[in-house]
C-alpha cells in the first residue's frame, strides 16, 4: 500500500514538472503541445475510491492552470475524464474491467491504445473547447484536438512502455 | 430527510464532479474578463518563484540571439544620439531636468507563451520595483502587451497574442486608427480592424501605436501590412499585420509608465460624469 502511495505521489509531481518545464514549450508547428500529465489519471488504480481520483485530478489540472495562466480549463477537462473514466474502461477492456483484474502492465496493446485514445481525445476536446470558448470556431477546436491528441497519444504510449515493469 | 441523505450518498461522485466542473468553468470565465483571476495566475509567489529559478538556467540557451538583439538596439540608439547632437547648440536647456512624460523600466521575460488562445507572459519585476497594473510593455523591436497582475517580484503581462486584448493602433503615414485583435492562429500575424475605407492602405506600410489609450506613447512600432480586405459591410478594412517582434523569442523587455495617466484618467472621468 505504502509503495503504491509513494509511486503515485512521485508520478504526480514529476508529471507536473515535466509538463510545465518541458512539454508546454514544445509548440510544434506553432501551437501543438502534448499534454501527457493525464497519464496520471489514466494509470490511477482502478480499485481505489473514485472521489479521491476526481479530487486529485482537479488539483492536478488546477496546478497546470496556475503555471499556464489559463484559468480552469485543465482542471475542468481533468475532472471530466476522471468522472467518465469507468465508461472508457468498460468500453476498452470489457469483461476484464467488470472482474476488476486489470493490470496496466499486462493488458493487450490494442485495448490499451483504445483506452488512451478515448481518454486523450475527450480531454483535449474539452480543454480546447474551454480555451477557445467560442462555439463558432469549432473547426479550429477540432483541428487543435486532432493534432495535439496524436502527439499526446504517441508520447504517453511511449512513456508507459518505457517505464513499465515486466511482471510475469 | 433520510431520502435526501440517501440521494447525496448514492450520487456523491456525480455531485462532486458537477461541483468541481462548475468551479473550473467559473475560473475559466473569470480569466476571460480582464483583470479578475486573483489566485490562479503565474505571477504569484509559488509559480513566479518556480519560473524565476528555472529561468536562471534556461536563459543561457538564448544568450547569443538576445545579445545580437541588444547590440542592434544599442547601434540604433547610438545613431539616434549622435545624429541629434548636431542640432543642440550651447544655449539649449538641458531637457533631462524637465518633467518627463514616460518612465521606462527594464525587465526579463521569465515565462513566454504564444501557443494558446489567451497568452500571458510573466516578467521578473513587480510591485517592489513600482510596477503597477496597466503599464505598457514593449521590446526593442515593438509592442508586446500590457501589465495585467502584479505580485511582489513578478508581474503577468497580457500579451497582444491574447484574444481578449484590444490595443489601439494606426497607420504610420496617416492618422487613421483601428483596433488590434488576435484570432488565435499564428504568433507572427495579428489583425488590425476598423480602419475606415477611405484610408490609403498599401501592402508593406508600417503600423504603429496610436497613443489614444494613454498606455503606450504614440509611435511604438508594431508591424507591416501583409494583406488586407474589406469587411462584410464593406465600410472598414481588415488588415493582416506581420509583427516586427518575434513573439516566440523574447527576453529583454521595457515597461513604460505614463506619468500623466492619472491626470488624464481624472479628466476623462470628470467629463464623463457631467
Amino acid at each position: 500500500m505504502n509503495s503504491i502511495f509513494s509511486v503515485h505521489t512521485a508520478r504526480f509531481i514529476s508529471l507536473i514538472i515535466l509538463q510545465v518545464l518541458v512539454l508546454n514549450h514544445i509548440n510544434f508547428l506553432g501551437f501543438i503541445n502534448p499534454y501527457i500529465y493525464i497519464i496520471f489519471i489514466a494509470l490511477y488504480p482502478i480499485k481505489n475510491n473514485r472521489i479521491t481520483l476526481i479530487l486529485l485530478s482537479f488539483f492536478l489540472g488546477l496546478i497546470i492552470d496556475m503555471f499556464q495562466d489559463t484559468g480552469g480549463i485543465h482542471a475542468g477537462a481533468c475532472v471530466f475524464i476522471a468522472y467518465a473514466r469507468p465508461l472508457f474502461l468498460k468500453f476498452s477492456f470489457g469483461t476484464m474491467y467488470e472482474h476488476q483484474i486489470i493490470k496496466f502492465n499486462t493488458v493487450e496493446f490494442g485495448s490499451k491504445l483504445t483506452y488512451f485514445t478515448l481518454l486523450t481525445v475527450t480531454h483535449h476536446f474539452i480543454l480546447f473547447l474551454l480555451e477557445v470558448f467560442n462555439v463558432s470556431k469549432i473547426i479550429f477546436i477540432l483541428e487543435k484536438t486532432l493534432y495535439s491528441s496524436i502527439f499526446t497519444i504517441l508520447l504517453s504510449v511511449l512513456i508507459t512502455i518505457i517505464f513499465s515493469r515486466k511482471v510475469k | 430527510m433520510q431520502q435526501i441523505i440517501n440521494f447525496i450518498i448514492r450520487y456523491k461522485n456525480f455531485l462532486l464532479f458537477i461541483f468541481l466542473f462548475c468551479i473550473s468553468l467559473a475560473l475559466t470565465i473569470l480569466t476571460h474578463a480582464y483583470h479578475t483571476s486573483k489566485f490562479i495566475n503565474s505571477a504569484n509567489y509559488l509559480t513566479g518563484g518556480f519560473y524565476g529559478s528555472f529561468h536562471h538556467i534556461s536563459r543561457y540557451f538564448s544568450l547569443n540571439s538576445q545579445n545580437a538583439i541588444l547590440a542592434e538596439e544599442n547601434k540604433e540608439l547610438r545613431a539616434l544620439l549622435y545624429n541629434s547632437e548636431t542640432d543642440i547648440d550651447s544655449t539649449y536647456i538641458d531637457t533631462v531636468s524637465y518633467d518627463r512624460a514616460y518612465r521606462i523600466y527594464s525587465a526579463n521575460v521569465i515565462k513566454n507563451s504564444y501557443a494558446l488562445t489567451n497568452n500571458i507572459l510573466t516578467i521578473n519585476k513587480g510591485e517592489n520595483d513600482s510596477i503597477k497594473q496597466d503599464f505598457g510593455v514593449i521590446s526593442s523591436k515593438g509592442l508586446i502587451g500590457i501589465i495585467d497582475r502584479t505580485s511582489g517580484n513578478y508581474s503577468s503581462v497580457l500579451s497582444i497574442l491574447n484574444s481578449t486584448s484590444r490595443i489601439s493602433a494606426q497607420l504610420k503615414k496617416t492618422n487613421h486608427f483601428g483596433t488590434l485583435v488576435w484570432e488565435g492562429n499564428s504568433p507572427q500575424y495579428i489583425k488590425l480592424i476598423d480602419i475606415p475605407k477611405i484610408a490609403p492602405v498599401v501592402v508593406g506600410d508600417t503600423i504603429i501605436t496610436s497613443g489614444r489609450s494613454f498606455i503606450f506613447p504614440k509611435g511604438v512600432p508594431i508591424g507591416t501590412i501583409k494583406d488586407f480586405e474589406l469587411d462584410r459591410a464593406e465600410n472598414y478594412y481588415k488588415l493582416r499585420v506581420e509583427l516586427f517582434n518575434d513573439m516566440t523569442n523574447l527576453e529583454h523587455v521595457y515597461i513604460i509608465e505614463n506619468l500623466a495617466a492619472n491626470e488624464i484618467d481624472n479628466l476623462l472621468n470628470e467629463t464623463g460624469d457631467e
